[in-house]
C-alpha cells in the first residue's frame, strides 16, 4: 500500500534548545485513518502545523524529513512547498466558528483553492463545490454557497469545513480536533460525516484528538505522544486489547466509562509519569550526544 | 419601513446637533470681548453713530431676540450678511467651501495611501529592522501636530529645494475660466493636465501636512489589527491551502482588519478638516479655513456662524457617511 505522509525523525525547538517534538516518527498509508493521540502540550497540533509549513514563527525545524507522496518538503522552495501542501493536504480545523473568514461568502472559500492554486475554471469549481456540499448533507447548497459564515450554525460550518478539505482531492487530510467544539450529537454526525468522506475518497486522515473514544470509533491505526515523544505506534485492535507502554494503558483506565457513571476518575499515576518523563530525558542525552 | 425609519431617525439626531452647534456658537461669540461695531469705526465716534449702526445689524436687541431672527433666516437658507464685505454669508461660505473640501479629500487620500501601505509593509515585514523603522517614523509623525509638518515642509520643499508652491490655490499667471469652484476636479474632466499639475503643486504640500499625522493613526492601527487578524484560524486556514504571505495579508486579513481603522478614520478626518484652518493660513490657500481666521480677526459675527454651521455639517454628514461605509463592509450589520 502507498505510504502518504512519512515523517521520519522530525525535531521541532523553541528557540535552540527547548525541544517540542523530538525525534518523532510517524506514517499514514493511503485509505488510512491515525489517530494521534496525547495530553494538551503533547505537541500534536506542531506535527500538523510542522506538515503544513504554519509552525509560529518562535519554532524551528532542527532536524527530520517530511515526505508527502513522495515529494520531501523540507528540500522543496517554499513557494513550491506551498503549491504541493494546497494540492495534496488539507487542514480540517478545530473551531469551525472562527476557521471561516467572515467577510467572505461560504462559496469562494470553498473554491478559491481549487481556482487560484490548482487552476482551475471557476464553473468548474463551483460545480465541485455544490457536489460536494450536497456529499455533507447540506441542504440548499446553491444558497449556502451564497451566505456568510456567520448566517450557518456551527454544525454546518463544520460540515463545510469538511466538504471544503476534501475539494481538491487531497491525498492527506489531517483533521486537528475537528469535534472538540462542538456538542455531543453535532459531534457525531461530523465524525460520521468525515469518515464517510475519507472511504468515499481513499484519502489518508491524520486525526489529532485526546478523546479516546472518538479514536475507537474511527481510527485504524493510532500513536502515542508524549511531550514531544512517541511512546506507542500500533493498531486499534492491539491498542484497546493490550497498549504495550504502560502510559497507554494509564490512558486507557483514565477514559471514564458511560456504563458505570458512579466509578470515580482514574488519573494517570504518578510514577507512570516519572517512567515517561525519564524517556524523554533519555531521548534528550541521546541527541545531546550526537 | 424600518430602513426608513432609521435614516429619519439618523437625520432627527443631524438636526439636533447642528442645533447645538448654533446655540453655543451665537452665544459664545457675542459674550466674548470684541464688537464688530468698535471694529468699523474710527476712534472717538459720536455716541449716536455707534446706536445708529448697532439697529443696522440688529445688535440693539437683546441677544435671544437676535438669535431666533437668525435662526428664522438659517431656516430659509439666509445665513445673514457679512459685515465686512456686505455680501450674503451663503454664498461667501459657498464659495470658498469647495477648496477646502478640495484639500481636505486629497490629504484624506494621502494619508489613507501613505498609512495603509505602511501597514502592509510593516506586516509583511514583520519581526525585521523595517517594521522597526516604520515603527520609529510612525512615532515622529505622530508627536508633531499638523501646523508644525506644514512648516517644515515649506522649509524642505518650498525653500531649500523649492519644488512646490508654498502659496495660494493657483498660479495668478494662468489663464484659465473655472465654470466651477471645483479647479482641480474640473481641470482633470476638461482635459487640462497642465492646470491640473499647477494645481497639485499647490495643494501638494498642504495636503501632506495634513496628512502626515492621519497617516501615522492609520498606520499604527490598522498594522495593529492586521497583527491580531494574522493569528485567527481563517488565516491560518488559507495558508494550508497554499497561499502566500501577500494574498494572505491582503485577501484574507485586510478586509477584517479594515473595519476599526475606518471608524476612526471617519472621526479624524473631522479633525483633518479642523486642521485646514490653520494649515490653508499657513498656505495662503483661499479656503474656508482662511476665511474663518479672517472673520475671526474682523468680528464679523455673521460670517463666523455660518462657517461654523458649515463645518459642523460637513462633520455630521461625514459621521453617516462612515456608519453606512462600515455597514456596507461588516456583512453582519447589514441585515441588523
Amino acid at each position: 500500500m502507498n505510504t502518504f505522509l512519512t515523517i521520519e525523525d522530525l525535531t521541532v525547538t523553541l528557540g535552540t534548545s527547548c525541544p517540542i517534538l523530538r525525534s518523532v516518527n510517524l506514517k499514514v498509508k493511503a485509505e488510512e485513518v491515525r489517530g494521534l493521540v496525547g495530553e494538551s502540550g503533547a505537541g500534536k497540533s506542531m506535527i500538523g502545523k510542522a506538515v503544513f509549513g504554519t509552525l509560529p514563527t518562535a519554532l524551528r525545524i532542527t532536524s527530520g524529513r517530511i515526505i508527502l507522496d513522495g515529494e520531501d518538503l523540507q528540500s522543496l522552495s517554499p513557494r513550491e512547498r506551498r503549491r504541493i501542501i494546497g494540492a495534496k493536504a488539507a487542514l480540517i480545523p478545530q473551531d469551525p466558528l472562527t476557521a471561516l473568514n467572515p467577510s467572505r461568502r461560504i462559496g469562494p472559500q470553498i473554491t478559491n483553492r481549487l481556482v487560484d492554486i490548482l487552476g482551475w475554471h471557476k464553473a468548474d469549481a463551483r460545480l465541485r463545490a455544490l457536489e460536494l456540499l450536497d456529499e455533507v448533507h447540506i441542504p440548499e447548497p446553491e444558497r449556502v454557497m451564497r451566505s456568510y459564515p456567520h448566517e450557518l450554525s456551527g454544525g454546518m460550518r463544520q460540515r463545510i469545513l469538511i466538504a471544503s478539505a476534501f475539494a481538491a482531492k487531497p491525498k492527506l487530510i489531517i483533521a486537528d480536533e475537528p469535534t472538540t467544539a462542538l456538542d455531543v450529537i453535532v459531534q457525531k454526525q461530523v465524525l460520521q460525516m468525515t469518515k464517510e468522506m475519507q472511504k468515499r475518497h481513499g484519502t489518508a486522515l491524520l486525526f489529532v484528538t485526546h478523546d479516546l473514544g472518538v479514536v475507537s470509533k474511527i481510527c485504524q491505526s493510532i500513536t502515542v505522544l508524549y511531550n514531544g515523544l512517541v511512546l506507542e505506534d500500533t493498531s486499534i485492535a492491539q491498542f484497546f486489547k493490550q497498549p504495550s507502554h504502560p502510559y497507554s494503558a494509564a490512558l486507557l483506565r483514565a477514559t471514564p466509562k458511560y456504563t458505570d457513571p458512579d466509578s470515580s476518575l482514574m488519573p494517570v499515576p504518578s510514577a507512570v509519569i516519572r517512567a515517561a518523563d525519564e524517556e524523554v530525558r533519555a531521548c534528550d542525552r541521546i541527541h545531546q550526544n550526537v | 419601513m424600518t430602513r426608513i425609519k432609521r435614516i429619519l431617525l439618523r437625520l432627527l439626531t443631524m438636526s439636533i446637533t447642528l442645533f447645538g452647534v448654533a446655540v453655543i456658537v451665537f452665544f459664545v461669540i457675542r459674550v466674548v470681548p470684541g464688537n464688530p461695531i468698535s471694529m468699523m469705526l474710527p476712534p472717538g465716534a459720536q455716541e449716536e453713530d455707534i446706536a445708529r449702526l448697532q439697529a443696522l445689524y440688529g445688535f440693539d436687541r437683546s441677544i435671544p431676540e437676535q438669535f431666533f431672527i437668525w435662526l428664522s433666516g438659517v431656516m430659509q437658507g439666509d445665513l445673514g450678511t457679512s459685515i465686512t464685505t456686505h455680501q450674503p454669508v451663503l454664498g461667501l461660505v459657498l464659495s470658498r467651501l469647495p477648496a477646502t473640501l478640495e484639500l481636505s479629500v486629497v490629504a484624506l487620500f494621502l494619508a489613507v495611501f501613505i498609512g495603509g501601505f505602511l501597514a502592509l509593509a510593516s506586516t509583511r515585514m514583520r519581526g525585521t529592522r523595517v517594521e522597526g523603522m516604520i515603527d520609529v517614523a510612525n512615532g515622529m509623525a505622530l508627536s508633531i501636530p499638523d501646523f508644525l509638518w506644514g512648516l517644515v515642509l515649506v522649509l524642505l520643499f518650498g525653500v531649500l529645494w523649492p519644488v512646490f508652491h508654498i502659496s495660494g490655490r493657483i498660479s495668478p499667471t494662468l489663464d484659465f475660466q473655472f465654470q466651477t469652484k471645483f479647479y482641480l476636479f474640473e481641470s482633470v474632466m476638461r482635459l487640462r493636465f497642465d492646470i491640473w499639475l499647477d494645481l497639485v503643486s499647490h495643494m501638494f504640500l498642504p495636503a501632506l501636512a495634513l496628512a502626515i499625522p492621519l497617516a501615522a493613526i492609520i498606520a499604527q492601527l490598522l498594522k495593529q489589527s492586521l497583527k491580531e487578524t494574522m493569528h485567527l484560524d481563517y488565516v491560518t486556514l488559507s495558508r494550508t491551502k497554499g497561499y502566500g504571505e501577500n494574498h494572505v495579508i491582503i485577501q484574507e486579513a485586510l478586509p477584517n482588519a479594515i473595519l476599526p481603522t475606518l471608524t476612526l478614520v471617519g472621526v479624524q478626518f473631522t479633525f483633518l478638516i479642523g486642521g485646514t484652518v490653520i494649515i490653508e493660513r499657513l498656505f495662503s490657500y483661499e479656503g474656508l479655513g482662511n476665511m474663518a481666521i479672517d472673520a475671526v480677526i474682523n468680528r464679523d459675527l455673521p460670517l463666523i456662524q455660518g462657517i461654523v454651521i458649515l463645518f459642523a455639517l460637513i462633520f455630521t454628514i461625514v459621521n453617516l457617511a462612515v456608519d453606512l461605509t462600515y455597514a456596507a463592509l461588516n456583512p453582519k450589520l447589514r441585515h441588523g
